[in-house]
């Protein structure tokens, strides 16, 4: 068998500089829009899970929809749909992190449910007969061991997300996949470039991987 | 009921005031009426044991004393504090829950903590205790049952016996007034039983309140000034530990017993 194709390590290794300014950009959508989005998921998760159904209402509304709907389509709507109504433009970049945030605030929302859920009846119970209040008894028996059981869904959400960011060429930030578009464009590697891109993204979540397992395993004896 | 208008009596005969008091406790689980008319009295430094076939209402009677369950009507007092119907004790919850020790079943240590910290959350983040203050409680406590050398260790590494004897810790690093049991023993290979009825033993004898459901017979009569049987709800009859276990008056406890006694 003869592949008459070349793969120039040369034009990928060139291409190199350029894609790396993308680099921040994919890493500040991702790390922003995922930190935001666990605050949201703490919120929304534990009102899902609250006293009264008007507390649990709205968060089962936010969760289905931001989880129903494709991140494309969210991030467009802010991008292009949402100036409209505001009267003023929201910069790509923020759009962008506005769609990570929401969406996997939607998702880290059920992951957060399932956690403390996950929790036997008798934590909250031995924790509330020592004399603890709810809230004490929440943040000092029940959150720390549900957060230990979340990490590894948190952690594919995390990975998920970062992925999820390349969407975001189409409404012009110059992340890593706008980067090598617009190399392309210029040199027509195509192979070269978008071998390199996936190299890069492979590096962070693997990366992202690592540090959690690395989470994972001390949290077993700490 | 005439046995609790008795006891009030006696009660007031002999100067003490109950520190526990259930007056017409009915709760409901659904359908199920797991609490039917309660009337009981503890005095202080009494150590009252529950017995009852399983299913008979044992547990929710004294989780409601630290209101782990809420019930619908009737009152009850706990060291001067009342529990009311509904959920709408208020202030006086968490005041009762931090005078009265509870042991469960499943030990239900936190497994994210070390044995140290499992005894020294609730004074630390309850009474406002310092780190020093609270360690120096815990080890005098782990050394009285026995875990000293464990202090380090987290829950899963010790075996049963150990973990249930570090739940009585935790729950006495809380100086309670009372102490609950719900078959603190119930969970334990054989071998272990023993350790943690010694614990218990220690603890009768420093004049701690308790009320405890267990199986464990020959402890019952040991330790009880009090026993009480409990059957679909109801108090069927309660007395001295060799009244009731050699003579029980009800037919119903009469047949519980001949079936835990047989062996
Ligand atoms: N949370 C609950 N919801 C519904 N029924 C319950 C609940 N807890 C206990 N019960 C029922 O109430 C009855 C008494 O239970 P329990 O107090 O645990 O009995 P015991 O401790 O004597 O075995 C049982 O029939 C049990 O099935
Ligand atoms: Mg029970």
């Amino acid at each position: 068998m003869e592949f008459n194709f070349q793969f120039d390590w040369q034009a990928a290794i060139d291409s190199l500089p350029f894609l790396l300014k993308g680099l921040p950009y994919t890493l500040l959508i991702s790390f922003a829009g995922l930190a935001i989005g666990f605050v949201i998921g703490i919120v929304f998760g534990l009102m899902r899970i609250g006293p009264s159904r008007w507390i649990r209402w709205p968060a089962v509304v936010y969760v289905e929809v931001f989880r129903g709907t494709p991140v494309l389509v969210q991030v467009l709507f802010i991008f292009y749909g949402l100036p409209t109504l505001l009267g003023g433009p929201i910069d790509a970049l923020t759009a962008g992190i506005a769609a990570i945030a929401l969406n996997a605030g939607a998702y880290i929302s059920e992951i957060v449910r399932g956690g403390v859920q996950s929790i036997e009846r008798g934590q909250r119970e031995a924790g509330l007969s020592l004399g603890l209040s709810a809230p004490q008894t929440f943040r000092y028996v029940i959150w720390p061991q549900a957060l230990r059981r979340m990490i590894p869904a948190l952690g594919n959400q995390g990975i998920v997300s970062i992925k999820d960011t390349s969407l975001f060429s189409v409404i012009g930030v110059g992340e890593l996949v706008r980067q090598g578009q617009v190399y392309i464009a210029n040199t027509f590697t195509a192979l070269e470039v978008y071998f390199m891109i996936a190299l890069l993204y492979l590096a962070i979540t693997l990366s992202l991987s690592l540090a959690l397992s690395l989470l994972e395993r001390k949290g077993l004896v700490g | 009921m005439n046995d609790s208008v008795n006891r009030e009596e006696a009660d007031q005969a002999s100067g003490t005031s109950p520190i526990v008091r259930l007056a017409g406790v009915n709760k409901h689980f659904g359908r199920l009426h797991v609490m039917q008319d309660i009337d009981l009295s503890v005095a202080q430094g009494e150590v009252v044991v529950i017995i009852g076939a399983s299913g008979s209402g044992k547990s929710t009677l004294i989780r409601c004393v630290n209101g782990l369950e809420p019930f619908q009507s009737g009152r009850i007092e706990v060291d001067g504090k009342t529990l009311l119907p509904n959920g709408a004790s208020g202030k006086s919850l968490q005041a009762v829950r931090t005078e009265v020790g509870m042991v469960f079943q499943q030990f239900n240590l936190f497994p994210h903590l070390s044995i140290r910290d499992n005894v020294t959350l609730a004074p630390r983040k309850v009474r406002g205790m310092t780190r020093r203050q609270a360690d120096a409680i815990a080890d005098r406590l782990l050394e009285r049952v026995g875990i000293s050398d464990q202090a380090d260790k987290h829950p899963t590494q010790l075996s049963g016996g150990q973990q249930q004897r570090v739940a009585l810790a935790r729950a006495l690093a809380m100086e309670p007034r009372l102490m609950l049991f719900d078959e603190p023993t119930s969970a334990l290979d054989p071998e272990m039983i023993g350790e943690v009825l010694d614990a218990m033993r220690e603890l009768v004898n420093d004049g701690m309140t308790m009320m405890i459901v267990t199986h464990e017979m020959g402890f019952a009569r040991e330790v009880a000034d009090r026993v009480v049987f409990v059957h679909g709800g109801q108090i069927v009859e309660q007395g001295p530990p060799d009244q009731l276990f050699d003579q029980p008056r009800h037919e119903r406890t009469q047949a519980f017993l001949s079936r835990v006694l047989k062996h």
